[in-house]
């Protein structure tokens, strides 16, 4: 990660927010703990996505309240997000892609490109760097996706649903290879799968209500990434959904 | 395989040409022949050649200006706000005058040589460029603009990495319309007033009754057209390669 700035813990304090007359958030208090991953679950349209927006500092206006990061305003550079869709540029190979946040600050050099190629060959996608992402496959695309967001070397990783579209054996081994590659900085993960969660989580949350409260979860003993067949992790798994449906 | 259907298309076209003439028996003056034609084209080359050679300046000054235009007004639309609500009438009103009816004010203004031409193809070109582009630029993947926002991008790197890529689908299919509309501008500036180019040889076979000199002259153009618009839509293909067909 940066080295400038270390993994910081995420602050929300009485956050309002109101879209199209109805109440998404009204004085909504959230903590996300720096240097882990934190799960958030909840139904479609409670407001996930709005949650990572406000943080990412995407969402300006329309919101009242505080967030802060170690206590203090964001930093400019402090994020960086990878969403269901890859947004991989068509026109653009799999490096360029993976440089485009250099490109478009004007920075890219041979170090950074180095780096690059470096992280092509980390994700196992060597031999694809010149590649352009209509001729990769839905994983490979997510993969560079999660490559271009790692380039970023933001403090703050935003993930929303990033895994979703993927078939499930493609998923494990995307989940593995981010829990590996992001170590050490925050991770908001917004998902639709409480297995998901269960598998990377420190800490799970579950957003349900009118207007939406973070609810907290169980969480397994051990360390995440979590493997299918850990003890208490199926029951942990029907705990969950019970505990959203209940919330839903 | 596209090249064969073409040249199938075209000898169909002109096999009902010559049954049309053979089962009415109208006189050569009125309908020629596709033989008649293909001597009268053959005896003219010189003449024929020349002419084309005006006329195809003409398209290409026409089309490449028309084009530049097109796209520099799309962008400073979207690039300026304000801008855009004082040009948007401007291009839509400048639509609802019929541009033919505008060819002998510049061929006054101009004058007989090619600059009334091209002012005319310039006309016609600018406006299908311009909407099929500002509509693309208008129309970027927010997540795209979001995504380069979230990476501190200024405005002007993600309109130069970001939006105008991504309206260059767009912008291909202005400039193929573009380039298809192209000859007529040339042809009706000649029509209007000139002293040379394939649309003054077409009035001029005419008053001399050559209909099948015309009809060679008429040929020559849709050659040209043709070789000119799948030369640019070959063109705009690989500038666009990303985009499945």
């Amino acid at each position: 990660m940066n080295d400038s700035l270390s993994a910081p813990n995420i602050c929300l304090e009485n956050i309002s927010f109101s879209f199209s007359g109805q109440v998404i958030f009204s004085s909504l208090d959230f903590e996300i703990e720096a240097g882990q991953w934190t799960c958030i679950l909840g139904p479609s349209g409670c407001g996930k996505t709005t949650l990572l927006r406000l943080i990412s500092g995407s969402l300006r206006e329309g919101f009242s309240g505080r967030i802060s990061f170690d206590g203090k305003e964001r930093p400019s550079g402090t994020t960086a997000l990878m969403a269901q869709k890859d947004l991989l540029l068509p026109w653009l190979t799999v490096t360029e892609n993976i440089l485009l946040g250099d490109r478009l600050r004007g920075s890219v050099s041979s170090i950074r490109r180095e780096k690059a190629v470096d992280l092509i060959s980390k994700a196992g996608l060597d031999g694809y760097a010149g590649a352009y992402p209509f001729s990769l496959s839905g994983g490979m695309r997510q993969r560079v996706a999660l490559l271009r967001t790692l380039m970023e070397e933001r403090p703050v990783i935003l993930m929303d649903e990033p895994f979703s579209a993927l078939d499930a054996l493609t998923r494990m081994k995307l989940q593995d290879l981010a829990f590996n590659m992001v170590k050490g900085a925050t991770v908001v993960l917004v998902t639709h799968d409480p297995f998901e969660a269960l598998r990377l989580g420190h800490r799970i949350h579950i957003l349900a209500g009118h207007p939406v409260r973070p609810v907290d979860a169980r969480v397994p003993d051990s360390a995440p990434p979590r493997l299918p067949g850990e003890p208490g992790i199926d029951r942990l798994h029907a705990a969950l959904l019970k505990q959203l449906n209940q919330e839903a | 395989m596209r090249v064969f259907r073409l040249l199938i298309i075209c000898a169909g076209l002109i096999g009902i040409w010559q049954a049309v003439v053979m089962i009415t028996g109208v006189p050569y003056y009125i309908l020629p022949g596709p033989g008649r034609v293909a001597i009268a084209f053959n005896e003219n080359l010189g003449r024929l050649f020349s002419h084309g050679v005006i006329t195809l300046i003409e398209i290409l000054a026409g089309l490449f200006l028309g084009t530049i235009l097109g796209a520099a007004s799309a962008l400073s639309m979207i690039s300026f706000g304000s801008l855009r609500r004082w040009l948007l009438p401007v291009l839509v009103i400048s639509q609802a005058i019929p541009v033919f009816a505008l060819a002998p004010l510049l061929v006054l203004w101009l004058g007989y040589g090619m600059m009334s031409k091209i002012a005319m193809a310039i006309l016609i070109i600018f406006f299908p460029v311009t909407a099929a582009f500002y509509d693309g630029l208008r129309r970027t993947d927010p997540d795209w603009i979001e995504l380069a926002g979230i990476m501190n991008a200024k405005p002007f790197a993600v309109l130069r990495h970001i939006r105008i890529p991504a309206a260059m689908p767009a912008f291909a299919s202005g400039v193929r319309v573009a380039t298809a509309v192209a000859p007529i501008g040339a042809v009706v500036g000649e029509w209007v007033g000139s002293s040379e180019g394939l649309g003054f040889y077409m009035l001029h076979a005419n008053a001399r009754m050559q209909t099948d000199v015309m009809f060679a002259a008429l040929a020559l153009i849709a050659i040209m057209a043709l070789v000119l618009y799948f030369s640019v839509d070959r063109l705009m293909t690989k500038i666009v390669f990303w985009q499945k067909e």
